[in-house]
């Protein structure tokens, strides 16, 4: 018999008293247990109802399923349905396929959306005065430490996955089944899953617990609904991606491993990380060649990732895979058969509030819509000035690299890239070493160690002054793309900080 | 005489360019080619053959080509369609012609009377255009001697091997089809002091046989080759480069030259041994290989 | 030099335009043009055609460009060889 007045020093240790017995013990076996108490929902509609979401709160959904994804309309026509108003949608990215969301703003139940890009024809629209409020866009680092930090509060989190258990464990590929629809990595969910009040798993999917290896723990998630069609598989993964044959994009690509190892960066033990666009990812195919000549390795590999750095690592070439977000369907295959391929969230990779993974790259290869003499970069608005385009990683891989590469044909068609003022900065000048053209090469005048070095191994250094200067010469001076005065984007730095704006375009005829 | 092209220079990879396609023709410079060449005749339909010419005309007239020799392969005399071609080209500022078909001396000179006449007519000065002559044919690998001194204006000769082993009843192989004629025009070439051009690999994807036929070519002596696909171009000059080897004796040869001179002494030697015109001629063409490799133009 | 009949020529590859001509008894030269630059090339688009056609005789003319990115020297070509085509002349004026 415990008699607590004969412990001393009582008040100094944390109890909740005499001990009182034990719960019945369950007799169930696990599997009965699993079906009769779990999260599992009888409808997307009373998962809504128990989070207790309302009018004007804050949504929030990843963009793995890329351009096959049916979670985001199916939620959103479903919130619709049940007369919500008023609320802020903050996706890691929009794809074209979510322009059902017109309708869904033009009544008035989304009014303000936070994004790291838009596409097709809701861009159009933002673009052209759709909404009242800018869309706010964030890079993938900035992001997260919005999210992290409260800037960005998210009520409930409506997060799709491949597969999924009773209480949560989810992941972008099933281990349980090998023709279920896959994404590879859930990087951009980790982070919302962590942050957001109420998480909604939402999977074609329920396997048996426990879901391991997971990319969402059970504790971050509150309820699941099982629905039939989560996305198109053919729009959620591409096939294997491979190395352009564009002689243009080939030649880019060759001279940006050509300048990063005149630069220093290319040693044993090395790291880096390649943007998505063909001369970007074909980089790889080069530096390859010289890490097989020179007999040296790369340490890790991070970001978007492709089935070339996938075959890199199970050639030995590459030992650690960082894997924010998996491109193609061979480095979704990747992550789930090895080992040294890890999935992180977009926190781990590109925070700035946290040590990032960004922090840690010795090289990034960016793609660029528009570069200008200051070279900042614009990846986000198109030569019309209409949206078409997303932040992706861009600034967070800018700066936290050693040396960042950015990449791109001197003109696509008659649109010079190298202008004097882009569009939108979305990636500042001051953040961007190399600009590497088919037409030569042009080093930040912050960086003159670089120059010299690309001197010496006989790579011509112009100023980038020349280069806009080359395009200009073939493509005559372009008109400014006008512009009425109203704001239709703010573009976020990673620090939250308002970087730049974007205003509707002003279509009357000149 | 201003001659808009350069007898004896560096043609180590002659670019095609169809020339009917914009995209293609401005973007011909970047690629490191030594020459290019925008062409009107195999790559341009029978029905398009109006625009293409004017197209390769404004073309000529305003893109910068930089150093690079512009070639431009017109239709056959006899096709009907080539002395419109030359009519087009050589006012809008044409380095070369080049001739396909060429059968005999005579397809040339019918050529350089063409050329000559339209020069006079528009004020340029008569000699101003090259010549080079594509054998593709049994009977003009067997003239390959006469057309290679036809005329003064030619630069050089070229296979073209597509219609040749058509010509011979057979087809692309190994190379040992081609084997004759490669030597015949190698040698009418070499006899005539013009360049020697190999054929074109039509499979671009196969840069295993890409780089064989380049390894033959340069161990039977050709200056270079046409290519159809930019990504040729890197590992042909990679393959015509000098080994570092080479290179090294070439050098020492050229310092012993201009040792010899600095001490007023006609004879040089080297580690003992006296120093041959050959050896002279063959080191400062490896040196000239070797430090010609530059994509990127001067400004 | 006189438009008998519609003239076409280039095609919807990037970096080509696709120029028809039709003939026009009075009203000068009217283009219709789309194009993927319309807005910083548009205008610089317009005066080539106009004189390139002027260039070669044609006053009135009704024009049709889709243009693809096209150069300017790229632009001349296209409508030069839809006006010889629409005047179903060979009568070329090289120079």
């Amino acid at each position: 018999m415990v008699e607590l007045e004969k412990i001393p020093h009582l008040d100094e240790i944390s109890h909740h008293g005499v001990f009182q017995g034990v719960r019945p013990k369950n007799t169930a076996t696990f599997r009965q247990r699993t079906v009769a108490h779990n999260k599992l929902m009888p409808s997307l509609e009373e998962a809504i109802r128990r989070t207790g979401l309302k009018d004007g709160m804050t949504i929030s959904f990843h963009h793995h399923f890329r351009n096959g994804d049916h979670v985001l309309n199916m939620v959103v026509d479903t919130l619709a349905r049940m007369g919500y108003k008023n609320l802020t949608l903050a996706a890691s990215s929009l794809a074209a396929v979510h322009a059902p969301l017109i309708e869904h703003i033009k009544a008035g139940v989304i009014t303000h959306i936070e994004t790291s890009g838009l596409r097709g024809e809701l861009a159009e629209q933002v673009s052209r005065g759709l909404m009242d409020c800018p869309v706010v866009f964030r890079s993938h680092g900035g992001r997260a430490a919005a999210i992290s930090s409260g800037d960005l509060h998210i009520d409930v989190a409506f997060l799709g996955a491949p597969s999924c258990d009773p209480y949560g464990n989810a992941n972008g590929y099933s281990r349980d089944d090998d023709d279920s629809i896959a994404c590879g990595s859930l990087g951009y969910a980790r982070t919302d899953a962590k942050y957001a009040d109420n998480v909604i798993v939402i999977t074609s999917n329920v396997v048996n617990y426990p879901n391991a290896p997971w990319a969402i723990p059970e504790d971050d998630v509150d309820y699941i609904v099982k629905v039939d069609d989560i996305g198109d598989p053919k729009g959620i993964m591409s096939g294997a991606t491979r190395y352009t044959k564009n002689p243009k994009e080939l030649l880019i690509a060759e001279t940006a491993a050509n300048v990063i190892e005149a630069a220093g960066y290319l040693y044993d033990g090395f790291s880096m990380q390649m943007g998505s666009g063909g001369a970007s990812l074909a980089a790889a195919r080069f530096l390859r060649e010289k890490m097989l000549a020179q007999h040296i390795h790369c340490r890790f590999a991070l970001g978007g990732i492709t089935g070339q750095i996938a075959a890199m690592h199970e050639e030995g070439l590459i030992d650690r895979i960082l894997d924010v977000q998996s491109f193609d369907v061979d480095a979704a295959l990747s992550l789930k058969k090895n080992h040294f391929h890890h999935q992180i969230s977009a926190s781990y990779y590109a925070s700035p509030l946290a040590s990032a993974a960004v922090d840690q790259l010795d090289f990034v290869i960016l793609s660029a819509l528009e570069i200008d003499t200051d070279f900042n970069v614009n990846v986000l608005t198109g030569s019309d000035g209409v949206i078409r385009g997303a932040i992706g990683g861009h600034p967070d891989t800018a700066e936290g690299a050693s040396l960042s590469v950015v990449v791109g044909p001197l003109t696509r068609g008659r649109i010079p890239t190298i202008i004097d003022h882009v569009n939108t900065v979305v990636t500042p000048g001051a953040t961007v070493d190399v600009v590497v053209t088919d037409q030569g090469v042009a080093v930040n005048p912050n960086r003159p160690e670089v120059a010299q070095k690309l001197k010496k191994a006989g790579i011509r250094v112009y100023t980038i002054q020349q280069l806009k200067a080359k395009a200009e010469a073939l493509v005559g001076k372009p008109d400014p793309i006008r512009y009425l005065d109203r704001i239709v984007g703010v573009v976020m730095y990673r620090d939250n900080t308002i970087l730049d704006v974007i205003r509707q375009i002003d279509e009357t005829e000149a | 005489m201003e001659k808009r092209y350069v007898k004896d220079r560096l043609r180590r990879s002659m670019m095609f360019v169809p020339g009917n396609n914009p995209g293609m023709i401005s973007d011909a410079r970047i690629y490191g080619a030594d020459s290019i060449m925008l062409d009107l005749e195999d790559s341009v339909a029978f029905t398009e053959k109006d625009t293409a010419r004017l197209l390769v005309h404004n073309a000529l007239k305003t893109i910068d080509f930089g150093k690079k020799e512009v070639v431009v392969r017109i239709n056959d005399l006899a096709s009907g369609l080539g002395v419109e071609d030359l009519e087009a080209i050589i006012p809008a500022g044409v380095h070369v012609v080049r001739l396909p078909k060429t059968d005999s001396a005579q397809d040339v000179i019918d050529c350089e009377r063409e050329i000559a006449r339209i020069e006079q007519k528009n004020g340029i000065p008569v000699g101003s255009v090259g010549m080079m002559a594509a054998i593709e044919s049994a009977n003009g690998v067997l003239n390959a001697r006469e057309i290679a001194t036809a005329s003064d204006r030619l630069i050089g000769v070229a296979l073209g091997a597509e219609d040749y082993v058509t010509d011979l009843k057979t087809t692309r192989a190994d190379g040992i089809e081609l084997l004759f004629a490669r030597c015949m025009i190698l040698n009418a070439a070499r006899a005539a002091g013009i360049a020697a051009l190999d054929t074109v690999f039509s499979n671009v994807n196969d840069d295993e046989g890409f780089l064989a036929e380049a390894t033959l070519i340069k161990k039977l002596g050709f200056d270079g080759k046409s290519v159809i696909n930019p990504r040729q171009i890197a590992p042909l000059h990679k393959c015509l480069q000098p080994s570092q080897k080479d290179l090294d004796k070439a050098y020492a040869v050229m310092d012993a030259i201009a040792e010899a001179q600095a001490r007023g002494s006609g004879v040089a030697s080297l580690k003992g041994k006296m120093i041959d015109r050959p050896v002279v001629i063959r080191a400062q063409r490896l040196i000239a290989l070797a430090e010609a490799d530059d994509p990127v133009e001067e400004e | 030099m006189e438009l008998r009949k519609t003239g076409v020529a280039g095609t919807m590859e990037s970096g080509d335009i696709m120029v028809t001509i039709e003939p026009r008894d009075q009203g000068g030269i009217a283009i219709a043009l789309s194009s993927s630059v319309l807005q910083q090339y548009g205008r610089q688009i317009k005066a080539v055609i106009t004189e390139t056609l002027e260039g070669l005789g044609v006053t009135d003319a009704a024009v049709t460009a889709v243009d693809k990115g096209a150069l300017d020297c790229t632009v001349r070509a296209r409508v030069s060889a839809a006006a010889y085509r629409a005047a179903e002349s060979k009568d070329y004026s090289w120079r």
